[in-house]
């Protein structure tokens, strides 16, 4: 038995950002207060978070419980941090403040509207997500879950014009959707055959419960579905939707927080509700393997022929989610603590490509791969970031992407499924295909007559620093991996 | 004084509403404070007694020493399962009081006192009606909080108020007349009126209760109950008269009438005949179960349908006692059916309670009856707007909020019942109502008509959007109403909440009443 330590970290780590939510109200007509406040909660969060990685890497798990349950009755409400909470936590919680920066930059940089409630509902949505990486049970996930699609709606549709209206309905239907027409009843359902047991410490909840084929496969798409933040297809459309959002947004939300949300919640699933032994003994996991496979290859195919830079990337994000799920679906363990680790890798290659793209249309107003000819000279940091950003995603080196991917690749070796091991590769030359045109585009193309390019010079400092920092931290992630693959591989007893 | 808490909770608002009708008359300005006064001691005395009966056991209290079964004497009896009811009815009561503060004054002034007389007098008739342990005394206080109700419908300035009164008079007169009809069916087979010692005859006596005349006697009783409650399709009288009826008279007819039926529908099942005489004598259990399943999705249907705030709130009432009326058929093993059932009732009050302030509000402050009148409400009344969303997060079933515990517990139950349609029906109508609340969500946050044409490539400047922005916030609050209306809207959001939260005592005490059965159908020995 995994020992525990209870603090009260893990909540404060949540609150952090909640409670700068009044800060902000407080300070709507004055705005350098308004920002200093995320930024107050964005270094008090992600100093939270790191007073817990020693716990974490001594091997023990922090507990918190917030409300008590009452046995066969109630579920509590539970914080319980471990390995992958941790760094999962660590990400988003860092990844926080660089975007703040960003946000500021970019936000000022177009004077948008209703600022106010952009950091608001920005902060609600960052306790959202870390209360997703540290909740200590199916309820508490769900609660959290349920709490970021709600809380990002209105950052989707800040536009407030017909496209945001949009973009904001398929989101909703959706993410809430499918988590209450396919996750509830799944939770409830395994609440039922585990015996009132929805806790992720100790044994996966439905170990030794009796299951046909069948309903092992009905119950893990199901989750897998319900779970719709993975973007999974088909249910993947709010994905490209939610692009109609400002850049800071589809950034930290719709390339790390969000999504990363749904594969977390699809990990658990499988390590925590099924365990990866019930699932190896049904065999229902290769319907889930096939599932993401499937939609690896479909959205690279669809990313080549998007013309809208956004677009490209939100279908990236796509079959790099898949890449998750089917990495954890694969069982085997090399696999599934890539996976884990590719939670961190793509986070910070995405976010990069993200930035750049916003830093793009702040500069110039440009949104179209078609008109970034001859950029890179003009606006060298920046697209500069962007190749390294997508250096990473399709995993090569000198960046952290590559690292995961092997470790993905070698569990899918171990696993003996070459089929599948074939659609990572496949893929990993998909990715090439629809990046470095790009990059080539901006480096070596020069402007098409009639464009102007004078007058055109790079973003604003506040959205380049961030996108330079979030650049060289994946390149880091190469050379000094060994927390990373620390926390991860606490998620393994087996190895 | 102790030993007196039963009378006490029924008769505070009883004299309450004497001392209105002789003393408002002269100075309308004593009304309110004599309803307050006389609803708090209600509410003090209901949580008194709440707190005596978990730690002590149910409580019997014969009116005047009057032991049944001799004669009709009055039998009030408060045990596990109506404990939390009665303080929950009292808290809305005093709630809804407080949103009466203005809105009596201004619409009907002339009026004032004999709006009070009747809403006290509704307030003894719901606080009766779950109170009691007599059968006949249940048909009575149903009147008694019928015809005091129907006088809140008709009370508004609108004609259509008027026939909705009448309707639903008509409608409610039926009901109250099977309920009649089966309980003296009931007489006739065994010779009592209270609750207990007809459930101890037909416990005792196979040929009694085997026989076709105590079916039928349930049969009239359970009709008769489910007109009260509107339950599909049965529900015709409800939507009319719950919407053009004067705010006040919504708020707090609409959280508790319906709610209060389907108390006294469970009373009956579980304290009259025995839940195993209902569930494994009559075996009715599948046929109700897909009763409800087509009056939650009928229901829904029909809320989809509608243009007005209140119009769809009220559907929605018809698509919840389906929740509730299926959940108590569901005849799963553990109860837990029965259990979401309870707790829905709170549940479903509190939210009914809110959102029903909520449209008030509007109704008042907005002028916005139509769903399509609510735009830009969240700039206008942020904190109305919070409380207005946590509730329909409750109907949609957002955890942490009460309805989405209750919706765990029922979906629980069908699971063990195996009760897929149930399942079923709850999900899509978790979904309907999500439509249905995003749909004034986006209404509120957009405008009926959004722009054109913002965040697009060449056109973003909005100086004049971003100096509307500011004006927006520069007044926090905005439009917002009077404390008097705020404060039990806060409130009721609030306990949506934490209902949610500790919802592990609270079942935990509506299981202990299921598990003990035996103690809710016999009295204390004495």
């Amino acid at each position: 038995m995994e020992n525990s330590v209870t603090s009260f970290l893990p909540v404060l780590a949540c609150l952090a950002s909640l409670l700068a939510v009044p800060l902000i109200l407080i300070f709507r007509k004055e705005p350098v207060l308004r920002e200093a406040s995320t930024f107050l909660a964005g270094f008090a969060k992600f100093g939270f978070v790191v007073a817990m990685v020693p716990v974490i890497l001594s091997g023990k798990v922090i507990e918190y419980t917030f409300i008590e349950g009452i046995a066969g009755i109630s579920v509590p409400i539970k914080f319980r941090v471990d390995g992958l909470g941790m760094t999962f936590a660590l990400v988003a919680s860092s990844l926080w403040i660089v975007t703040s920066l960003y946000a500021i930059g970019y936000m000022r940089g177009l004077k948008e509207h209703s600022q106010t409630r952009f950091f608001s509902f920005f902060a609600l949505s960052l306790s959202a997500t870390l209360g997703v990486a540290f909740s200590g049970n199916l309820l508490t996930l769900y609660l959290f879950y349920e709490l970021l699609s709600l809380s990002t709606w209105p950052l989707v549709t800040h536009h407030q014009d017909k496209e945001a209206r949009g973009g904001g309905r398929t989101y909703l239907s959706h993410l809430l959707g499918t988590s209450v027409a396919f996750g509830i009843p799944a939770i409830i359902y395994t609440y039922v055959k585990s015996g009132g047991d929805l806790s992720f410490a100790g044994e996966a909840m439905l170990a030794d419960s009796e299951m046909s084929y069948l309903q092992g496969v009905v119950l893990l798409l199901a989750f897998a579905f319900g779970f719709s933040k993975a973007g999974l297809m088909p249910f993947h459309s709010w994905l490209p939707g939610a692009m109609v959002a400002p850049t800071p947004v589809s950034a930290l939300l719709h390339a790390v927080a969000v999504v990363k949300v749904g594969v977390f919640c699809v990990i658990r699933v499988i390590t925590g509700v099924f365990g990866t032994g019930l699932l190896e003994k049904l065999g229902a996991n290769l319907v889930l393997c096939w599932v993401a496979a499937f939609t690896v290859i479909t959205s690279s195919l669809i990313a080549m022929s998007q013309d809208n830079l956004k677009r490209r990337l939100a279908f990236s994000t796509i079959g790099q989610l898949s890449y998750i799920v089917l990495g954890v679906a694969l069982l085997a363990p090399y696999a599934v603590q890539g996976s884990m680790m590719h939670i961190a890798m793509h986070a910070f290659g995405k976010i990069t490509l993200f930035f750049c793209a916003g830093a793009i249309f702040v500069a110039t107003g440009k949104k179209y791969i078609s008109q970034l000819d001859g950029l890179g000279k003009v606006m060298p940091w920046t697209m500069g970031a962007f190749a390294i950003g997508a250096l990473s995603v399709t995993g090569l080196p000198p960046t952290g992407g590559l690292l995961s991917k092997i470790y993905m690749i070698r569990g899918a070796a171990d696993a003996q499924q070459y089929a599948l091991l074939a659609v990572y590769l496949i893929s990993s030359v998909l990715n090439g295909v629809y990046f470095f045109p790009i990059v080539y585009r901006a480096f070596f193309k020069s402007p098409a007559t009639g464009t102007l390019t004078t007058g055109i010079k790079e973003a604003p400092l506040a959205c380049v620093l961030p996108l330079t920092v979030t650049a060289v931290a994946s390149v880091l992630l190469f050379f000094f991996p060994g927390l990373l693959f620390d926390l991860t591989s606490l998620m393994l007893p087996g190895k | 004084m102790g030993d007196q808490l039963p009378a006490i909770i029924v008769l505070a608002p009883m004299f309450g509403a004497m001392f209105v009708a002789l003393l408002g008359n002269r100075d309308h300005r004593v009304c309110f404070p004599i309803v307050f006064a006389s609803l708090l001691i209600s509410l003090c005395a209901s949580i008194a007694a709440a707190q005596q009966v978990y730690t002590t056991g149910a409580i019997d209290y014969f009116m005047a020493g009057w032991e049944e079964p001799i004669g009709i004497g009055i039998h009030l009896r408060i045990d596990a399962l109506n404990a939390l009811l009665l303080v929950l009815i009292s808290v809305v009561v005093v709630l809804v009081s407080f949103f009466s503060i203005r809105r009596a004054g201004e619409q009907h002034t002339e009026k004032t006192p004999q709006f009070y007389v009747l809403y006290l007098l509704l307030c003894v008739g719901l606080l009766g009606i779950s109170i009691t342990g007599d059968a006949f005394n249940l048909f009575v206080l149903v009147e008694v909080s019928s015809l005091t109700s129907y006088g809140l419908v008709a009370m508004g300035s609108s004609r259509r108020g008027t026939h909705a009164a009448l309707n639903y008079l008509l409608m409610g007169t039926v009901g109250a007349s099977f309920y009649l009809v089966g309980v003296g069916y009931l007489y006739l087979m065994t010779g009592t009126l209270n609750m207990q010692d007809i459930h101890a005859i037909l416990q005792a006596n196979d040929a009694v209760s085997g026989s076709t005349a105590v079916i039928i006697a349930f049969l009239f009783i359970l009709l008769g109950i489910w007109i009260k409650m509107a339950f599909f399709p049965l529900h015709g009288w409800l939507p009319n008269a719950y919407s053009y009826c004067p705010s006040t008279s919504a708020c707090i007819l609409a959280p508790l009438m319906t709610k209060v039926s389907v108390y006294v529908m469970i009373r009956v099942m579980i304290g009259i005949f025995g839940v195993e005489w209902v569930f494994v004598h009559l075996g009715w259990s599948h046929l109700v179960v897909w009763l409800a399943v087509i009056a939650i999705l009928a229901g829904s249907m029909l809320a989809l349908a509608q243009r007005e705030i209140k119009k769809m709130l009220c559907y929605l009432i018809v698509v919840e006692v389906g929740y509730m009326v299926g959940g108590a058929w569901l005849s799963d093993p553990d109860h837990w059916g029965l259990t979401g059932s309870l707790y829905h009732i709170l549940a479903d009050a509190m939210m009914t309670l809110c959102l029903f302030l909520a449209a008030g509000i509007f109704a008042k402050r907005l002028g916005a009856v139509e769903i399509k009148d609510l735009e830009g409400l969240f700039k206008k009344m942020p904190l109305t707007s919070i409380a207005f969303v946590i509730a329909a997060l409750g109907m949609i079933g957002v955890p942490p909020t009460a309805g989405f515990y209750s919706k765990f517990y029922l979906i629980r139950g069908a699971i063990e019942g195996a009760h897929w349609e149930y399942v079923a029906a709850l999900l899509i109508s978790s979904l309907v109502n999500a439509v249905l609340f995003f749909r004034i969500f986006e209404i509120a946050f957009f405008g009926n008509k959004p722009a054109e044409g913002h965040g697009h490539d060449d056109h973003h400047e909005d100086e004049s959007e971003t100096q509307q922005g500011q004006v927006g916030d520069s007044t926090l609050l905005g439009r917002e109403p009077a404390w008097s209306a705020l404060f039990p809207l806060l409130t009721s959001a609030a306990i949506i909440i934490l209902l949610g939260l500790f919802n592990g005592p609270i079942v935990e005490l509506i299981r202990e009443s299921l598990e003990n059965l035996p103690s809710i159908v016999a009295t204390q020995a004495d």
